[in-house]
């Protein structure tokens, strides 16, 4: 299912949290609400952790993990490293990065097999994205935007991408991730997917603002209701997917 | 009716990002409008046109219905705060007008305005705007509506003025000068044109002894009197009759009258101070000329060439009154000049000398020669004539005179040259025109000055009196300087056969003087080759 939720008034929440399969970062907030809008989902499967990354709230933008590990940017301190490494299952590898480019969050997006990158990125980066998180990676931008994390949010089961993604291009992303993409909007029409929403293979969080027609093609493109043996929604689906492509 | 277009913000998917594109062909896909769910393209705001609309309303605070001002009686509109537009219905100046009196313009862009007919009775005006305003993201939302008019009469001022009875005033300055001639008023009245003085006036008529202001609002007397107070010395007291009054309102109704005074003392007057002022101003008399009359009165003495501005407030304390007047002024025949010209004030218009003279009605008959100081040492040349008093065969009644000893009164003192002799000249051979003339007031006589000029024989023509006011200004520049000269339509250029002499008698340069340009009603031309319209007293 996915859930609305919102940090401080904010209804970009994927900059204030992380999620995968694995594990969920949540930015420390003045109130306990938003933690507990991830906790009640998640808290039976995985661990959610509260921390702050280089001392800012801004969870979900610096860093970028799958289920097999997580990247922190180099501006990380050691208490948080130790605090996130204590937290996390130990099969998760967490690593610092030695990148320019320090929102990681922005320049990456993945899912437990593939990443697209930001195409200025290192090349020691690229490795170590590809043996930390055991992916493969490929150098993209999304509809000319080279901030491939902020314009679109993919996991194992589908993916949204800015709304401004020509035919083609969604084509060769689809192709690339091996898994059905859609040009889609969140909070009320902002095209900042990646700020918008944060998502895992059965768990989807997004701003209070997103509509629900927003809400449909989320719950429909990442398969959250797959779950429900409903005949309706899986057609419902068809046909969405059909016309965005 | 409405229609939306997107644009703006948001980059072009079919520009060249950083990666290269090989596609020959970019197809723009669909995605589904955030709120109701329909297909779309992608636009800013990622919402289809009903949905925008149902969100955000460009009109919001613009007026639909704007009431503007009109004069049935000369047919312009109120442009706030006072200014009055001439506009035809329907044309480009009454759409530019009707655009800006409209609020809430400024926040979006106007893109089309034209006028919807209505009916010219219905006293309605319609307009339709289409608007563009940016909304979020970027987006371009377009609207047309229309903003109605109501038009409402309200009469201007001008057409008010003209529309009003003169005899109904409110309030009335009655302007007097206690003296025997009219000059100080011939001034006034220039100086009250050129500062359009007279603007808020209902009527102006000419009393005895000077001219009543009568204003249709108590606030603009004030401000008349105001004006005056600026320009002449003054005093001025005010009464009030009540006209009318309603016990039930506690209104009173009244009618204002201000009695301003005007300095007895005027230029080229000779004045006795009184032993206590001239003990304050430092010996400065006893015996001074009033040389200029501002709101201060300047008093020097041709002796020594020492002066004092006088102030209005000082003026009035002292009660001046002049010893001897400009109708007293008799010629002098200047025998010898001796210059000191190392004693020059007042930038150069006053220098020191000591003079030889003789009246000119004893030159050639007897061999009476009087020795005087003065302060026209730059203007003198032996043979010239010079107004002046003769105080010592003047009949003179002050009781100021008997507080100083006789020698300290001069016999003779000097006011300024004369230039009778070369101006008779000069209009035997030319006529009596000048190059400049000057705009009236359009004043009415009262009935009884009229009987009492007739009565009284008339001892002062008041168009000559006219003409040697405008002698006046021919020799005085900072006269000249206070009020505006127009140029007289003589069409003749100056002759050649002009000889020296009569280069001497002074002119008024032509490029002091202004074009004339006839637009108000309320002031007529005289002086020139025309005669005046109007007499002056």
């Amino acid at each position: 299912m996915a859930v609305r939720a919102v940090f401080e008034n904010s209804c970009d929440i994927g900059v204030f949290a992380t999620l995968t399969n694995s594990y969920c970062l949540v930015a420390l907030g003045a109130s306990e609400n938003f933690y507990s809008v991830f906790e009640a989902e998640l808290a039976d499967h995985i661990p959610v952790v509260k921390t702050s990354i280089a001392g800012t709230r801004l969870v979900g933008r610096m860093c970028v993990g799958n289920k097999n590990g997580l990247l922190l940017p180099h501006t990380t301190t050691d208490q948080e490293l130790m605090h996130i490494r204590n937290s996390l299952p130990d099969e998760v590898i967490v690593q610092r990065v030695e990148e320019r480019l320090s929102a990681l969050g922005n320049c990456i997006a993945v899912n437990d097999y593939v990443a697209l990158i930001h195409p200025d990125l290192d090349s020691a980066t690229e490795e170590i994205i590809a043996d930390v998180l055991g992916v493969e990676v490929f150098r993209q931008t999304i509809a000319g935007n080279i901030l491939v994390g902020s314009y679109c949010k993919f996991t194992n089961q589908g993916g949204i991408v800015h709304p401004k993604t020509t035919v083609e291009d969604l084509d060769e992303l689809s192709s690339l991730l091996q898994v059905p993409l859609v040009a889609g909007t969140v909070n009320r029409g902002s095209d900042v997917i990646g700020a918008g929403l944060v998502s895992n293979d059965w768990a989807a969080f997004t701003g209070m603002d997103t509509t629900s027609t927003e809400l449909a093609v989320i719950e429909s493109i990442f398969k959250l209701r797959s779950a429900q043996p409903s005949q309706i929604v899986q057609d419902m689906r068809s046909t969405i997917i059909d016309s965005m492509m | 009716m409405e229609h939306s277009h997107a644009g703006g913000g948001g980059t072009d998917p079919s520009a060249p990002g950083p990666a290269p594109r090989q596609w020959p062909q970019q197809t723009i896909g669909h995605v589904l409008c955030c709120l109701c769910g329909i297909n779309i393209q992608p636009n800013p705001a990622n919402m289809c046109v009903n949905c925008l609309k149902t969100q955000v309303d460009i009109t919001e605070g613009i007026q639909r219905q704007v009431t503007v001002l009109y004069c049935d009686g000369c047919g312009r509109y109120l442009q706030p705060p006072k200014h009055w537009v001439t506009a035809a219905l329907e044309s480009k100046e009454l759409l530019t007008f009707c655009i800006k009196r409209t609020k809430g313009l400024n926040r979006i862009k106007l893109v089309d305005a034209s006028f919807i007919w209505t009916e010219p009775h219905s006293k309605r005006l319609k307009v339709k705007l289409t608007i563009q305003k940016d909304i979020f993201n970027g987006a371009i939302l377009q609207h047309t509506f229309v903003v109605e008019y109501v038009v409402t009469n309200h009469m201007c001022d001008v057409c008010t003025k003209q529309a009003a009875n003169p005899n109904q005033w409110v309030a009335s300055v009655q302007v007097r000068q206690k003296v025997d001639h009219k000059r100080t008023f011939f001034f006034l009245e220039q100086l009250i044109i050129k500062h359009d003085a007279q603007a808020n006036c209902v009527n102006i008529k000419n009393s005895n002894a000077g001219m009543d202001f009568m204003f249709g609002n108590r606030s603009h007397a004030i401000k008349f009197i105001d004006f005056l107070q600026n320009v002449v010395p003054t005093k001025h007291r005010s009464d009030k009759s009540l006209v009318s009054h309603d016990t039930k309102n506690n209104t009173y109704n009244y009618k204002y009258t201000f009695a301003v005074e005007i300095a007895l003392v005027c230029k080229d007057d000779l004045v006795i101070l009184p032993k206590k002022l001239n003990t304050q101003l430092g010996n400065l008399g006893p015996i001074v000329l009033c040389t200029r009359v501002t709101n201060c009165v300047l008093l020097t003495n041709p002796q020594t060439l020492q002066d004092h501005y006088l102030d209005a407030e000082q003026y009035w304390r002292w009660q001046l009154k002049s010893l001897m007047n400009s109708r007293q002024l008799t010629e002098f025949v200047v025998l010898d000049v001796d210059v000191d010209w190392r004693r020059t004030t007042h930038g150069g218009r006053c220098t020191y000398a000591d003079v030889m003279v003789a009246r000119a009605k004893d030159y050639g008959v007897n061999d009476n020669v009087f020795h005087t100081r003065t302060h026209l040492g730059n203007l003198l040349q032996p043979g010239d004539t010079v107004l002046g008093y003769d105080v010592l065969n003047a009949n003179l009644v002050d009781p100021n005179l008997d507080s100083y000893p006789p020698h300290l009164l001069m016999d003779v003192v000097l006011v300024r040259k004369s230039y009778t002799e070369q101006r008779q000249r000069r209009r035997q051979r030319r006529g009596k025109r000048r190059n400049f003339k000057l705009r009236r007031l359009e004043a009415e006589e009262e009935e009884e000055v009229v009987r009492k000029n007739r009565s009284r024989n008339n001892e002062v023509d008041p168009e000559k009196e006219m003409e040697e006011f405008m002698d006046e200004l021919e020799e005085d520049s900072d006269m000249r300087s206070r009020i505006n000269l127009y140029k007289a339509a003589t069409g003749q250029t100056p002759s050649v056969t002009e000889t020296d002499e009569e280069d001497e008698v002074p002119k008024v340069p032509l490029e002091e003087l202004l074009d004339d340009m006839t637009l108000g009603a309320d002031v007529d031309m005289a002086g020139g080759d025309e005669r005046p319209t109007r007499d002056g007293a």
